[in-house]
């Protein structure tokens, strides 16, 4: 396309990505007035999914590796985003009067600090493991979530066992709300779907197709499988990030394989290397986790069950790679990841 | 000096444990290039196997009365829960991983994850979460050499453990099953065409692989005292770390690797931290990964198109 084509774009986009935040805001303040605390909790939790299953499904789903122990790299960044807000938000307040901003800047910050240190955590476990075939990422995340646990059970200065809720009695603060979950969710499935888009996306498709052919045609499939293996957990640390904070305090017991297999079971649901299939099945999980509470200990052996049903009648998932949104309507639709 | 000892000896019997375990996360892989995650579960449900024979057998009645169980009768219990096991490794087998085996790698891998939770969680629904205390198959007899504790629990663990190694070994070398089993590993299609039952040997691989497991089940309630049914979660990763560490399809390579990694279990729980005898099982696995990732007895073997 040509550069004088490409201007109105970028215009048209802020202009869009504008009316985005503003309508985010509105909404924000919408579900505030109209929607009981639990059913907060309940939408919160959702778009926390959404961005772990979207971040999920960029390696197990649009790069055919396979991590199962996600849940560790969520609560790498649950613990650092808690702990530097909690040292931070003084020195903020001192700069900028306590306040609204003052949380805001303190919160997001936290939340990169968060993303930052899950994304490093992520380097370390995905470089040994994927110069291999994918399936000892499997079990090197599998022991890496345990290994996280362990630590954390042992780290005082984070609470240990009993877990981390900052200094003050009164627990973490609660910054996380509508609007902000919902912001980084727009932010995680902008980027996540520009990589998948992008070159680099077809070169992750073409290592799940078929990885020696792959890198028989120059991609550097180490490289990339690491790239999006970091992108991937730093996204978890978002979300681990936001968790933190609606709760009064985080301890290593959310962050247990379970976790990790909630998270499988939302990107199988919508389909593996589907954006929008990772997005449904973030709040397919969200809602069947509350409509079972009281079926809490059947609810791994549906879980199993549907995993291995899934596989045997419709292994692509409900959607597949196709993608629900906008394409759908236009005639010519490209589709990424198509085989 | 005699702590380094004990150190080695408990070390010594909890790596045989892993060692059993490993055979079958060995085997399978090297025949269906699958990390069976169900493995870990069949391990769990060999050893309750082993519980409800034991108490079937009338072995309350027995440790009531201040009597030892009889050899013969534990000998039944340890035979029973292979059998059992043996039964479960196959059904699994066919129900989760047949379909799908000439699927893409990951549906395998999914399903394999999927048939493992549900054996655990239906483990908890079936027998709660909480710890049982192990029977007393064999009554604990301790007796001191040089300063060492030793006991006949710990004495049986290497015995049965060295003897089923054999007798795989014996069976993939001699039997024509396991001949076949060899020739499948190294190459299924040409197995097939040479009037090889595939399905047949993946299916005793299976048999066998879940076994022995089983065999490890029994012998580390044995050890451990109590039993709960996520105790294949963690001993199964370890005896897969264990398979990888010897080199994953390599038999005598598992055999290694799980007496090393019990080993290091046992050292850095009496040196360092217990808190970190999971960890290190770990780190191991990180270092061999980067360093060696064939395994300390594999081969490398070139991928062709």
């Amino acid at each position: 396309m040509e550069a004088a084509l490409k201007k109105p774009r970028w215009a048209l986009r802020a202009v869009v990505a504008a009316a985005a935040i503003a309508g985010l805001y509105a909404a924000g303040l919408g579900v505030q007035a109209g929607f009981i605390e639990y059913v907060q909790r309940i939408i919160l939790l959702a778009g926390i999914n959404v961005i772990l299953a979207v971040g999920l499904n960029l390696i197990n789903g649009t790069t055919g590796q396979f991590s199962i122990g996600h849940a560790g790299f969520m609560a790498v960044g649950a613990y650092a985003a808690a702990f530097t807000g909690v040292h931070l938000a003084p020195h903020v307040a001192s700069l900028l009067g306590a306040g609204s901003t003052a949380d805001a800047v303190t919160f997001n910050v936290a939340l990169l600090v968060g993303a930052l240190l899950a994304g490093a955590t992520g380097v370390l476990v995905g470089l040994p493991s994927l110069r291999l075939k994918g399936d000892y990422l499997a079990i090197v995340t599998l022991g890496f979530g345990e290994i996280i646990r362990i630590l954390l059970n042992n780290a005082q200065f984070l609470g240990a066992a009993t877990g981390y809720s900052g200094d003050s009695a009164a627990g973490l603060p609660a910054y996380t709300s509508f609007f902000w979950v919902f912001f980084w969710v727009l932010v995680v499935v902008a980027l996540i779907r520009n990589v998948t888009f992008s070159q680099t996306g077809r070169s992750l498709v073409a290592i799940r197709e078929d990885e020696i052919a792959a890198e028989a045609m120059a991609t550097p499939t180490t490289r990339l499988k690491v790239l999006a293996f970091t992108l991937s957990a730093a996204t978890a640390g978002i979300a681990g990030g936001l968790f933190a904070h609606m709760q009064s305090g985080i301890r290593p017991e959310d962050f247990r394989f379970d976790k990790s297999i909630d998270m499988i079971v939302m990107i199988i649901v919508g389909g593996l290397g589907s954006i929008s299939g990772a997005a449904l099945g973030g709040i397919f999980v969200a809602v069947t986790l509350e409509v079972m509470r009281d079926l809490q200990q059947y609810r791994l052996v549906l879980y199993a069950l549907l995993l291995i049903v899934i596989m045997l009648v419709r292994p692509e998932g409900l959607l597949g790679s196709r993608e629900l949104g906008l394409a759908l309507f236009r005639r010519s639709s490209k589709k990424p990841g198509a085989t | 000096m005699s702590e380094f000892f004990q150190q080695i000896i408990n070390g010594l019997s909890l790596g045989s444990i892993y060692a059993l375990i490993a055979l079958g996360y060995t085997m399978v892989y090297g025949i269906l290039k699958l990390i069976n995650f169900a493995h870990g579960e069949v391990f769990m449900l060999g050893a309750y196997s082993g519980y409800f024979l034991a108490s079937a057998l009338g072995v309350e009645r027995y440790s009531a009365s201040g009597q030892s169980f009889p050899l013969g009768l534990a000998l039944v219990v340890l035979l029973g829960a292979m059998a059992l096991s043996a039964l479960l490794g196959v059904t699994i087998e066919a129900l989760a991983y047949r379909p799908v085996r000439s699927a893409p790698r990951l549906t395998p891998l999914i399903t394999a994850i999927g048939a493992s939770l549900f054996l655990q969680n239906a483990a908890v629904l079936l027998f709660t979460p909480n710890p049982r205390p192990y029977p007393p198959i064999l009554r604990e007899v301790r007796f001191t050499l040089g300063g060492v504790i030793v006991t006949n629990i710990k004495l049986a663990i290497f015995v049965v453990a060295i003897v089923l190694m054999i007798g795989l070994h014996q069976f993939v070398q001699r039997t024509w099953t396991g001949r076949a089993m060899r020739a499948v590993s190294m190459n299924m299609d040409a197995a097939r065409l040479m009037g090889i039952d595939v399905n047949a040997t993946i299916r005793a691989t299976f048999a066998i692989g879940s076994a022995l497991a089983a065999a490890g089940g029994i012998l580390f309630g044995l050890d451990q005292i109590t039993i709960n049914p996520l105790m294949g979660v963690l001993t199964g990763l370890k005896a897969f770390v264990a398979a990888v560490l010897g080199g994953i399809g390599n038999i005598p390579g598992a055999v290694v690797g799980g007496l090393l990694i019990g080993l290091a279990e046992q050292l850095t729980a009496g040196y360092l931290s217990p808190d970190y005898r999971d960890a290190i099982t770990f780190l191991i696995l990180v270092v061999i990964l980067v360093l060696k990732p064939e395994g300390l007895l594999g081969v490398v073997r070139q991928e062709k198109v």
